[in-house]
């Protein structure tokens, strides 16, 4: 019997929010345990929550920019539980009424079609705190510095069949959080975090199978490595005649694998009831319209513009639009070209070639996106040739001198001029007059070598197009 | 001068006169609980010395001409409000070394109208009960005749009022926690709407019934506390944005108009419920006439949905509660049990052995109502109800301007005498809770007293944010006998 995977991902995304969702505490990543508390997130006795405005703005957001509908009226609850990460016993979350559903992602196959993923529901909801183990002593410590930050829970519809769907459906998610600003999607800091719901079904059948949930998955390879395990974990299984337990699995990221964490039977029974310390949020329109206005152009949109702006492949269009701060330096360095594939080239190249792993980033760039429309303004010019732009442009990286500067001083201005030029060619007809009777007699392979020799006594500086105009005519 | 016999209206102007001091005033209440706190057991702690620097501040600024609505005038808190650097125990051993670092929204009002913050006063463990004798401390004693309960679950403050220990003081009120040891220690006192004091710093009992208000002796006293602690508190989602009018304007328009053209309701399923101890049914009769003598017209109303009010109360409260008490497990909040065999049994020990049995009763009763499949059949039943008795109320009040009934249906029974039966308890609530499931406003004014010497009181309901009608029928009334019911010998 051939099997049928069964996918949908709930993607936990921290709003960067200057404050926590329910206090002003700072919601800023790597302080001292507990220094980001007060009496609200530690849940001491007597306080009360106060529905951060901002949070629910990037809720919006995230709502609008993955085509969901926003509900006018939602509402919050509580989840009770008991962990001492959570110092009430309960979270604050949305459970019966969220504040947006019905949205979907298109993501693009291998085969570059096009699939639709349903977003089921996005809620709102507040981080637990953290839990630090003693190595040495059988001790733990509880730093709540975590608790509050604001999250949106983004729950997608089963649709999903592969793990390469799962992976692009995540990274389109990742970078559309990024582009609209509202999470800065760092995996590692759990800025961005997945949970997924697998299971298995026989080909053609329309009900579903017993799932199982894997968590603990806090990078894009691993979703996709745990995802790939655990189908083919459910399919030996199966094949195998067992059933497959209702149980929450832990991706092993050392082992490759994953283990059962608890069993349904030890599923916790939240008892959600309404939060009677909140009000219902309201969305009214002009909120949900001064939300929409600020919303930025989104990443299908911006690749869609690019191609046709710039005229650029979707291949290009994709790599610069892959970052909300690359695309606007590509477009920066594109302004006032005449040829924007020259600008995507570059940043293309040279540019995201002096990028290094969160040290340089696109915003700290040692040539930013001005300099180098300049420097390209110069080659699109003719002031210079491309070769002495990459001379240009490494002196830029290395000096932070402007283009016209070092172009100056290094005297590096490409000779256009005819007559200076035509004395060039004559000079090396002259020099070299084996080569020009080898090359009459039929050898034409030689123009290169022309070429070449007029660059070294130009050093570099001739320009190419008119050299090979003169040639022509004299050889 | 009896100094601790004063109303705050009377001691402001002594005050304001100079006349006398509010260190004299607040070490003649320090005097008199010194003297009869042990027998009557109205506080858990007493802030000597932070009320008396409060005191010395205070006459300073009264010394400068410096007025303020509560300039000096020695106020008592209740257990669940929070107090910085106070020790704040809601009446429970779970919390007995529990100090807060923040004040409740009333209490920092409190302190900026120049109140002096005499001590903490005992109460039902987290307000759940009537009679404080589910205190995890001690028991209160009914100043009127010590044998018996004061009520509950304010009943420190209650109590604290009544034997003038202090002049005025705060309770809360979730079932008739305020208006209900009012009645019985012969005081008056006051919940407001829902919504109109910041429940900011009051420890949750029940989130959506709890409301603060005042304990006082005389209406035109918690009138002045109304004006000092409503308002709206961004800190509390649930405080209504709506202005707070002056409170005392209500005396001033009885004191111009009377009660002439008023119209008082009386539900008719209050009338011969069983249960009703016959010298309750007599003084509400009396109340009735000396209303009517006031020019009030009475009609009857109706509030078919009363019969299942003490039972839907019974599971929205315990279920919030079951919630509202998670944070006491022993990790951040709570006494921890040390002798605990890993996280669990600390949760299980530290809770068994923390909370008391009536709390740890509504904690079972609530997590049993929220459960997966037996939400709808009870929480989601009991928030209809809920709805019900709102539409109840506002179809009666279409008919009314105020309503009128006993607060509860006996004077104070005997101390022990009734706790071992819970469901009574929970019954004697009738009158009480549905203003709670409603939101409206009420008031308990002293309106009786029984052969045996123990008070009972009025309560008057009013529509939401109507506290305006029923402090000046209440002060209406109190006027017809302003000496009534007297003070208690101790
Ligand atoms: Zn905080």
């Amino acid at each position: 019997m051939r099997f049928e995977p069964v996918i949908g991902l709930e993607v936990h995304a921290q709003l960067d929010t200057e404050t926590k969702i329910f206090c002003s505490c700072s919601t800023s990543f790597g302080a001292s345990p507990n220094a980001h508390t007060c009496p609200v997130c530690t849940g001491m006795p007597g306080v009360l929550p106060v529905l951060n405005h901002q949070a629910v703005t990037f809720a919006i957001k995230t709502a609008l920019a993955t085509n969901c509908t926003v509900a006018r009226e939602s509402r919050f609850d509580r989840k009770n539980y008991f962990y001492p990460d959570l110092p009430k016993g309960y979270q604050i979350t949305q459970y019966a009424a969220p504040i947006a559903e019905h949205g979907h992602l298109d993501i693009e196959l291998e085969d570059g079609s096009e699939k639709r993923i349903g977003i089921t529901r996005i809620h709102m909801e507040e981080d637990a705190g953290k839990l630090i183990h003693d190595p040495d002593r059988p001790k733990s410590m509880v730093d709540l510095n975590r608790t509050g930050i604001p999250l949106v829970e983004i729950v997608s519809e089963p649709d999903i069949r592969t793990p390469k769907e799962a992976g692009a459906y995540l990274r389109k998610l990742h970078a559309i959080v990024r582009y609209i600003g509202v999470c800065n999607g760092n995996m590692e800091e759990g800025s961005f975090r997945c949970d997924a719901n697998i299971s298995l079904r026989p080909v053609g059948q329309e009900e579903f199978g017993t799932r199982t949930e894997l968590k603990n998955l806090n990078s894009f390879r691993n979703v996709e490595k745990a995802i790939a395990y655990e189908i083919q974990r459910q399919t030996y299984r199966l094949e195998e005649g067992h059933k497959i337990v209702q149980e929450t699995r832990l991706w092993d990221t050392a082992r490759n694998r994953t283990a059962s964490m608890r069993s349904k039977e030890e599923a916790h029974d939240y008892r959600y009831f309404p939060e009677p310390d909140l009000v219902p949020l309201i969305v009214d329109d002009d909120w949900m319209t001064e939300v929409r206005e600020s919303l930025p152009e989104l990443p299908d949109a911006k690749k869609a513009r690019f191609m046709e702006q710039y005229d650029l492949s979707g291949y290009d269009a994709a790599v610069l639009i892959s970052g909300r701060s690359l695309a606007d330096y590509f477009e920066a360095a594109a302004k006032g070209l005449k040829e924007a594939k020259l600008a995507a080239n570059w940043v293309m190249g040279p540019v995201l070639g002096l990028l290094k792993n969160g040290e340089i980033t696109i915003e700290n760039v040692p040539v930013n996106a001005g300099q180098l429309a300049e420097l390209l303004k110069l080659l699109e010019a003719n002031t210079i040739n491309a070769k002495a732009a990459k001379t240009v442009f490494d002196e830029m990286v290395a000096s932070g001198k402007t283009p016209a500067e070092i172009v100056k001083a290094m005297g590096l201005e490409q000779v256009s001029d005819q007559s200076a030029l035509d004395d060039m060619v004559t000079q090396v007809m002259d020099a070299n007059p084996e080569e020009l009777e080898a090359y009459r007699g039929g050898k034409t392979k030689l123009f290169s070598f022309f070429m070449g020799q007029i660059m070294k006594q130009s050093r570099g500086k001739a320009d190419p197009k008119v050299i090979t105009q003169i040639l022509k005519e004299k050889l | 001068m009896e100094l601790h016999a004063l109303t705050i209206a009377q001691a402001k102007k002594l005050l304001a006169d100079r006349e006398i001091s509010s260190v004299g005033l607040v070490s003649a209440m320090l005097d008199r609980i010194e003297a009869h706190d042990a027998k009557v057991g109205a506080f858990l702690t007493v802030d000597r010395k932070g009320a008396l620097a409060a005191a010395s501040a205070a006459d300073a600024r009264l010394a400068n001409g410096e007025d303020a609505p509560l300039l000096g005038i020695p106020v008592a808190l209740k257990d669940l409000l929070c107090t910085t650097g106070v020790r704040t125990t809601c009446g429970s051993k779970i919390l007995e070394e529990f100090v807060p670092t923040y004040d409740a929204t009333s209490v920092d009002m409190l302190k900026k109208a120049g109140a002096v913050i005499i001590g903490k006063t005992n109460m039902d463990e987290f307000g759940m009960g009537s009679s404080t004798e589910n205190s995890g401390f001690h028991v209160t004693r009914n100043p009127w005749n010590l044998d018996h309960v004061p009520g509950g679950s304010s009943g420190g403050s209650a109590a604290a009022v009544a034997a003038r220990m202090c002049t005025a003081s705060l309770g809360t009120d979730t079932g008739g926690s305020i208006r209900q040891p009012a009645s019985h220690c012969g005081i008056v006192g006051l919940k407001p709407t829902y919504g109109r004091v910041s429940r900011f710093g009051l420890v949750s009992y029940a989130s959506s019934l709890d409301q603060i208000g005042p304990i006082t002796r005389t209406v035109r006293d918690a009138a002045i506390m109304m004006n000092v602690i409503a308002g709206h508190d961004p800190k509390d989602s649930t405080s209504a944005a709506v202005d707070a009018p002056d409170f005392t304007s209500a005396l001033a328009e009885f004191d111009a108009n009377g009660l002439s053209g008023m119209k008082a309701g009386i539900p008719k399923e209050y009338l011969g419920m069983e249960g009703l101890d016959p010298e309750v049914e007599k003084a509400f009769a009396d109340a009735r006439k000396v209303l009517e003598d006031l020019g009030v017209e009475i009609v009857e109303v109706s509030l078919p949905h009363t019969d299942y009010a003490v039972a839907a109360y019974y599971v929205l409260a315990p279920s919030e509660a079951s919630s509202n008490l998670a944070r006491y497990d022993g990790v951040k909040y709570g006494a921890r049990q040390k002798d605990a065999d890993g996280l669990i049994d600390m949760y299980k020990k530290t809770r068994s052995k923390g909370f008391g049995p009536e709390v740890q009763r509504r904690i079972i009763m609530g997590t049993y109502a929220l459960s997966a499949g037996y939400y709808d059949e009870y929480y989601g039943r009991a928030s209809r109800v809920r709805t019900l008795i709102m539409d109840d109320f506002a179809k009666a009040f279409e008919g009314c301007d105020i309503i009128i009934s006993p607060v509860a249906p006996t004077p104070a029974f005997k101390i022990g005498e009734n706790v071992d039966d819970p469901l009574t308890m929970y019954l004697s609530d009738i009158f009480t809770l549905s203003a709670n499931m409603a939101g409206i406003p009420g008031l308990s004014v002293p309106c009786g007293i029984s052969e045996t010497g123990l008070p009972m009181g009025l309560q008057i309901l009013g529509k939401r944010f109507d506290e305006m009608s029923v402090l000046r029928a209440g002060y209406g009334f109190e006027q017809s006998a302003p000496s009534f019911p007297g003070l208690p010998e101790l």
